[in-house]
């Protein structure tokens, strides 16, 4: 493979997870945390950028240690927790990072820092690079479309509930309900960008 | 009498009151994708169970020997340890299951409700009532989820279980193609919690709207 048509795959994989197959409105990851986080687009920003930032180092990382370490030994079943230790470690290191550097930044995202770890869209992004098989750039490039996809949905949701506030919805529909109706909106928008890639 | 009472009430919240997905909208990360049939959504929601249950079992059990600091990381830990017995189990018996349901039975180990059961029943109670929180969160919680693949593969595909539903699978039914995708998901869980919330709201009109 020439270097330009390797260019053009990885920038197939990278808009492919940001748009056509994101992670959140076609896969369902990470779903807890845009129900919950997504009332604010300053704090849904914050946590985007964390997502984006998190995924992208720990798919990395997750490759070389599936590669390395669980692929050489045969003992490919123990990925799940091999991950989860990962992914704990680097959420843990991260935010003792932002905790010393940007005191705004923890205060915002208080608790929802730890609960990237069981963010499943992290976990889950790692799982599908093992299944599709990715390379390292691969990888990479499918980690970082995934959170990038991630925070646009986010914080595309978090504008439109911030506007939310002031319409009258029924009292059974406020807050979830209504959150995942406009995801389906969202998801169905999303589905447009199907013909991009299959066109092109 | 007491332990009965208790037990019963357990149940009752778990699957209604407290209902993971209607009350919290929890865990529906790791499940709403495999809701396009209805048997997948069955042997998810059965690993969902066996998961909930057991490592509620396993949690309670050691509760006094889990120091405080670490009891998150050892929670992980058990929650992995069986869905990775679910995970290969699958793998070995009923391959082309495994394959459909591709990550999403490993993003159990991520699916909140068992860690926040495991979090907020298991660490303080004894450990055959937890056994049985667990299970019946997990049936709640498998309940729900069918519900949205009934839905879904009824108006989506005009067939249950991969059976053809007579009227749905005629030419009088025009198949909505949206139910298979992944808006149909979205939507149908809307209504469905709305419904329940509604309802909900309307016996408690005091303790309603949560979040």
């Amino acid at each position: 493979m020439s270097l330009g048509s390797h260019m053009l795959h990885l920038s197939v994989i990278l808009f492919a997870a940001i748009f056509t197959d994101n992670i959140l409105l076609a896969r369902f990851l990470g779903m807890c945390s845009f129900l919950s986080v997504s009332r604010q687009v300053k704090t849904a920003v914050g946590l985007g950028f964390a997502v984006v930032f998190v995924m992208t180092f720990t798919i990395t990382l997750d490759w070389f240690a599936y590669r390395f370490v669980l692929q050489p030994y045969g003992i490919e079943y123990f990925r799940f927790i091999l991950f989860i230790v990962i992914i704990a470690a680097f959420v843990q290191f991260v935010e003792m990072a932002i905790e010393r550097y940007s005191p705004v930044l923890y205060h915002n995202l208080g608790i929802f820092l730890p609960l990237i770890t069981v963010n499943c869209a992290i976990l889950g992004a790692s799982l599908f690079m093992v299944i599709r098989d990715y390379n390292l750039a691969e990888g990479i490039a499918f980690g970082f479309g995934s959170g990038a996809g991630w925070m646009l949905a986010i914080v595309a949701m978090a504008g439109i509930r911030e506007r939310l506030n002031n319409a009258r919805i029924p009292k059974g529909l406020q807050g979830p309900g209504i959150t995942l109706i406009i995801a389906g909106i969202m998801a169905l928008a999303f589905i447009g960008f199907t013909g991009v890639l299959s066109g092109g | 009498m007491m332990p009965q009472k208790k037990t019963q009430d357990v149940v009752l919240t778990a699957v209604w009151g407290d209902n993971p997905v209607f009350r919290q909208i929890l865990g529906i990360c790791s499940a709403l994708a495999v809701t396009n049939l209805v048997l997948n959504t069955v042997v998810m929601g059965a690993a969902v169970i066996f998961t909930t249950a057991l490592s509620g079992l396993t949690v309670s059990l050691l509760r006094k020997w889990t120091p405080r600091v670490i009891r998150m990381m050892i929670e992980v830990l058990i929650i992995a340890f069986y869905v990775i017995l679910f995970d290969q189990a699958l793998k070995a018996y009923w391959p082309d299951m495994s394959r459909n349901l591709g990550p999403y039975v490993g993003l159990i180990i991520t699916n909140c409700i068992i860690m926040g059961r495991a979090e907020a029943f298991a660490n303080a109670n004894p450990p055959l009532l937890s056994f049985v929180d667990g299970f019946f969160s997990g049936l709640g919680y498998t309940i729900v989820l069918c519900c949205v693949a009934v839905v879904r593969e009824l108006f989506g595909m005009g067939s249950l279980l991969g059976m053809p539903v007579p009227f749905f699978s005629s030419v009088l039914w025009d198949r909505w193609i949206i139910m298979v995708m992944p808006p149909g998901a979205f939507f149908t869980l809307a209504l469905i919690v709305w419904l329940a919330r509604t309802i909900q709201v309307d016996r408690e009109p005091k303790k309603g709207g949560v979040t």
